[in-house]
């Protein structure tokens, strides 16, 4: 028996290179968050809300999504409702990682889920498809976005003219081509291959014919099917032994 | 329901959203703390999280331009070939600049 029953430690080194690690993705990130702070300022936030904003939610495409609903009233459970939808894939990513959370006190635990975000989870999921467990990207990675997020929003607010046409230069689509990167750069076995195809139809039926911003959940779910009853062989037997350990 | 964007409008209307981020960021490990982590559910949650990554990408695709069809491709190009993320993405952001500046 350890002296502790949470027997991950944040390494403090560590959480300062991941910080650096996302430091370039970081980067565009900037940009979105110009675009949104942009936005937010042409339907008439303040840069104090809309700064508070960008801190507090933290959360780009749900922002997006509101600043499009909003007007002179908001229609407060539609919006609430779209919030939820759009970020609603942070429930299975906050769930992927629980393997790895639940050998960290309640207090880090929930601490480092406020910075989970798309491209910190990504790099640490990666990670944990080949065997590594590296919660230290959470942290790091996830201030250093945060930081760039509000950042941008600040940037966006004050001189949002600078950057007229992020898509004509491909900025757009920096978050899905690390995304896909992320997704390839983790262990394929035929199990996961069978899982993408399920997964790919199934968020395209569900973008076609569900309600808006369903097919994230509905997707990934479709593919976590195929995991629960095609079992590799090996991390089943790992799997055991940690139980017996 | 609806709010008046006044101020206090507008802060109510940041809290709610937080709020419900929140909850999102929060309630997949919540819930997770009430399963037994058994091998088929560990294999459930191992697939389903590479399947999150591929349910973003693949309707992004289906809907977006030609250069977003471009920057996917470039970017699982040269993913599969060299393994390596950063000139993966960059590939994939040159062949959108490319595409949309042409068409």
């Amino acid at each position: 028996m350890s002296d502790s029953i949470y027997s991950y430690q944040l390494q403090p080194q560590k959480v300062r290179a991941e910080f650096f690690r996302l430091l370039p993705i970081s980067l565009f990130v900037v940009a979105f968050g110009a675009a949104f702070g942009l936005a937010a300022a042409q339907t008439g936030l303040t840069p104090l809300e809309t700064i508070l904003m960008s801190g507090a939610v933290f959360a780009g495409a749900s922002q997006f999504a509101a600043i499009d609903m909003w007007g002179t009233e908001v229609s407060v459970i539609p919006l609430l409702a779209v919030v939820f939808a759009i970020n609603s894939r942070h429930l299975l990513m906050g769930a992927s990682l629980y393997p790895m959370l639940k050998h960290v006190s309640p207090g880090k635990r929930y601490g480092l889920l406020l910075v989970l975000t798309d491209a910190n989870w990504a790099v640490s999921a990666q990670e944990y498809q080949n065997g590594r467990h590296n919660l230290e990207v959470i942290l790091g990675g996830g201030v250093v976005l945060w930081l760039a997020w509000v950042i941008g929003t600040l940037l966006g607010v004050y001189f949002g003219g600078l950057l007229q046409d992020p898509k004509s230069l491909g900025l757009d689509m920096v978050l899905g081509c690390f995304l896909l990167a992320m997704a390839l750069g983790g262990k394929q076995s035929p199990r996961v291959l069978v899982a993408w195809v399920v997964t790919a139809l199934a968020s395209l039926a569900a973008w076609k014919w569900l309600p808006p911003n369903m097919h994230v959940v509905v997707g990934a779910l479709a593919g976590g099917v195929i995991g629960y009853f095609w079992l590799d062989k090996k991390p089943a037997d790992e799997a055991v032994q940690e139980e017996l350990a | 329901m609806s709010i008046e964007t006044t101020s206090a409008g507008i802060l109510a209307v940041i809290g709610l959203m937080t709020l419900v981020t929140l909850i999102t960021r929060f309630g997949g490990v919540f819930a997770m703390s009430f399963v037994r982590i058994s091998p088929r559910v560990e294999s459930f949650i191992n697939t389903m999280a590479s399947s999150v990554l591929i349910a973003i990408i693949v309707p992004m695709a289906f809907s977006g331009d030609a250069g977003a069809v471009a920057a996917l491709s470039a970017t699982a190009v040269v993913m599969l070939a060299t393994k390596k993320a950063l000139p993966s993405i960059a590939a994939g952001i040159v062949a959108a600049g490319v595409v949309r500046y042409f068409l």
